[in-house]
């Protein structure tokens, strides 16, 4: 019996010939992330452990990106003490204000993971790294403390859930709409405890920016991970860039899977996701007038260079409709500056938009852009949960760059095709 | 060991931020999160609650963000055990990590009404509700897991591993 990739690149990190689904196993772990809400939390821990040191320096990246630049005392409190740690840790990867991105664009950008690896993140949407090939999973802040004293963390093995995707994408159609439909289709627990393996030829039409955008939802679906086969782009994507070395795991033929489901991706539509779950997925063009008072375009699942090619694309040359706030949130401040650099940010700015500088914000109702009571949004964020961008009593959209951005055009939910 | 208390009942999918909102999370600080526990699940959930009283819910218990915030909350509201259908998975494993007893009974989530009293007795894997005279069987926790939650949670269950290490 063969072997999925989640289950080799677990057995090879706890030292294995093999694992089975089910089985406890401890591993030794490549990369430990928190940011400034985990972040506090576990170096208290971590103090409770009377260690003076962690277990390896250049395995632990701390990123300050949820109420940064510091909304008010509190969240620069939390800061300050990452910062502490940081420091007297001598932790290389700390990234401050103006070096910094949402984290989960930046570590693989910063080459901070990459193929084979087992990283675990004191934040759910840690499975993002999924898309080079890597096991990649959320744990609370407890087990990043116990990780950060011993380079281990406990796993139970997951069984893998196979999708297989075919056929060609139709126009404007992204890793976000695809993600959303799969997520309407097996529900919010459809992979509870699972592996979400993406796999079929309609993934190789997709950029590593739209494969970040699939894997970042696996845990909308209650996954443990997503993961993809590494193919050319991977490769490409990492050379030059990742600071370790990499391996390639691939699953066997003969794989065991609990599930496989088959999707024909020619056949899916701009998708949009109702409140409030990511599972109550929809086709744009099925939906009717619904009105909106603001759009996000930014995140950890849409915030990349990509994401902003597509919105500049529909936006040159538009205004945003004046009854509609434009937030647009590049993820990281090299993508920031390939904005620039492409003239986007010019083009954001003249359509009325307002571009920040990166950050979580409004993404879980931190701050730059809350909603207040009755409001509506369509963000290209991963959760529309009951207030999670402001009052309990708003409403969150969940879309692609491409749907976010006619949105704001229109002033209601619209697909591209309506203002090109 | 036995818990007993008063039950809330809850639905499906209760996210972590229905249990604690992420606009509370500009602190760690366990009483000022317990303030605003399930909050927005249930307005007057903070100020109804009383300590030892228990939360039952459907399916899916804790999913969303891997914020330990929502156990500790729980927890600091002096809430005695969550017991729900099925949890996700960082909840469940936040829970155990941190001492939150919690308990897996499809039947109990299925059984229990609002205000029941229920009498959980972990060694005997059984629930037993008082008020209907109704028993409920929970799935039991793997070993391992068991361990940590003798040790006292993760961290105590560690502190013993890495004693004598880099310190
Ligand atoms: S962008 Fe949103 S989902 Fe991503 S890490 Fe930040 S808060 Fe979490």
């Amino acid at each position: 019996m063969g072997m999925t990739m989640t289950e080799k690149i677990l057995a090879h990190h706890a030292g294995l010939s093999r694992v089975e689904p089910g089985q406890l196993i401890n591993a030794r772990i490549d990369m430990a992330l928190a940011n400034d809400i985990t972040g506090p939390l576990a170096i208290e821990e971590f103090r409770k452990l009377g260690l003076k040191k962690v277990f390896d320096r250049e395995r632990i990246a701390l990123v300050p990106d949820h109420f940064t630049p510091a909304k008010d005392i509190k969240s620069a409190e939390q800061v300050k003490i990452l910062r502490e740690f940081a420091r007297e840790q001598d932790l290389p990867y700390y990234f401050e204000i103006g070096r910094m991105g949402v984290e989960h664009c930046l570590l693989p950008e910063e080459g901070l993971v990459g193929p084979g690896d087992l990283v675990i993140g004191a934040d759910s949407h840690t499975c993002t790294y999924g898309a080079l090939g890597a096991f990649a999973t959320g744990v609370g802040s407890t087990d990043l403390a116990a990780a950060m004293a011993t380079g281990e963390c406990w796993f139970k093995v997951p069984s893998t859930l196979l999708l297989r995707y075919r056929g060609q994408l139709q126009p404007w159609v992204g890793g976000k709409d695809l993600i959303l439909y799969t997520i309407g289709l097996i529900g919010v627990d459809g992979a509870r405890y699972m592996a979400m393996e993406f796999t079929g030829e309609t993934l190789g039409q997709l950029s590593m920016d739209g494969r970040f955008t699939m894997a970042n939802m696996a845990i909308e679906a209650g996954a443990k991970n997503g993961i993809f086969p590494v193919d050319q782009k991977t490769l490409e994507y990492i050379s030059g860039r990742l600071k370790r070395s990499y391996r390639v795991f691939a699953s066997d033929p003969d794989a065991r899977y609990a599930q496989i489901i088959d999707i024909d991706a020619s056949r899916v539509e701009p998708q949009v996701a109702f409140p409030y779950s990511p599972g109550n997925a929809r086709s744009v063009r099925e939906i009717g007038e619904i009105k909106i008072d603001q759009v996000v375009i930014g995140s950890c699942t849409n915030g990349r260079i990509e994401d902003l090619r597509i919105a500049a694309q529909i936006l040159r040359g538009k205004r945003v409709h004046r009854e509609v706030r434009l937030i647009i949130i590049p993820c990281s401040q090299k993508v920031y500056a390939q904005a620039l650099k492409e003239g986007l940010l010019e083009i954001f700015l003249e359509a009325g938009a307002a571009v920040s500088t990166p950050t979580c914000g409004p993404c879980l109702g931190g701050h730059m852009g809350i909603l207040a009571r009755g409001e509506r949004a369509v963000a290209t964020t991963n959760r529309n949960f009951v207030g999670r961008m402001g009052h309990p009593e708003s409403e969150v959209y969940l879309a692609g760059p491409a749907v976010a951005a006619a949105s704001a055009i229109k002033g209601r939910i619209a697909t591209p095709e309506e203002v090109l | 060991m036995r818990i007993r208390g008063r039950c809330h009942i809850f639905g499906n999918d209760v996210d972590t931020d229905a249990i604690i909102p992420a606009r509370y999370l500009n602190t760690f600080d366990p009483k000022e999160l317990a303030r605003h526990v399930m909050e927005d699940a249930d307005p007057a959930f903070p100020s109804r609650v009383q300590p030892g009283d228990i939360i039952v819910a459907g399916k899916n218990f804790g999913c969303g963000s891997s914020r330990e915030h929502a156990p500790l909350a729980i927890k600091a509201a002096g809430i005695g055990a969550v017991i729900a259908s099925s949890f996700a998975r960082i909840f469940y494993r936040n829970a155990i990590n941190i001492g939150l007893p919690i308990f897996e009974s499809p039947e109990a989530a299925q059984g229990i009404s609002p205000g029941d009293e229920v009498e959980i007795r972990p060694e005997e894997g059984i629930i037993y509700n008082l008020t209907k005279g109704e028993s409920y069987k929970f799935t039991p926790v793997p070993p391992f897991m068991q361990e940590i939650i003798d040790a006292g949670g993760l961290l105590s269950y560690v502190a013993k591993k890495v004693k004598g290490e880099h310190v």
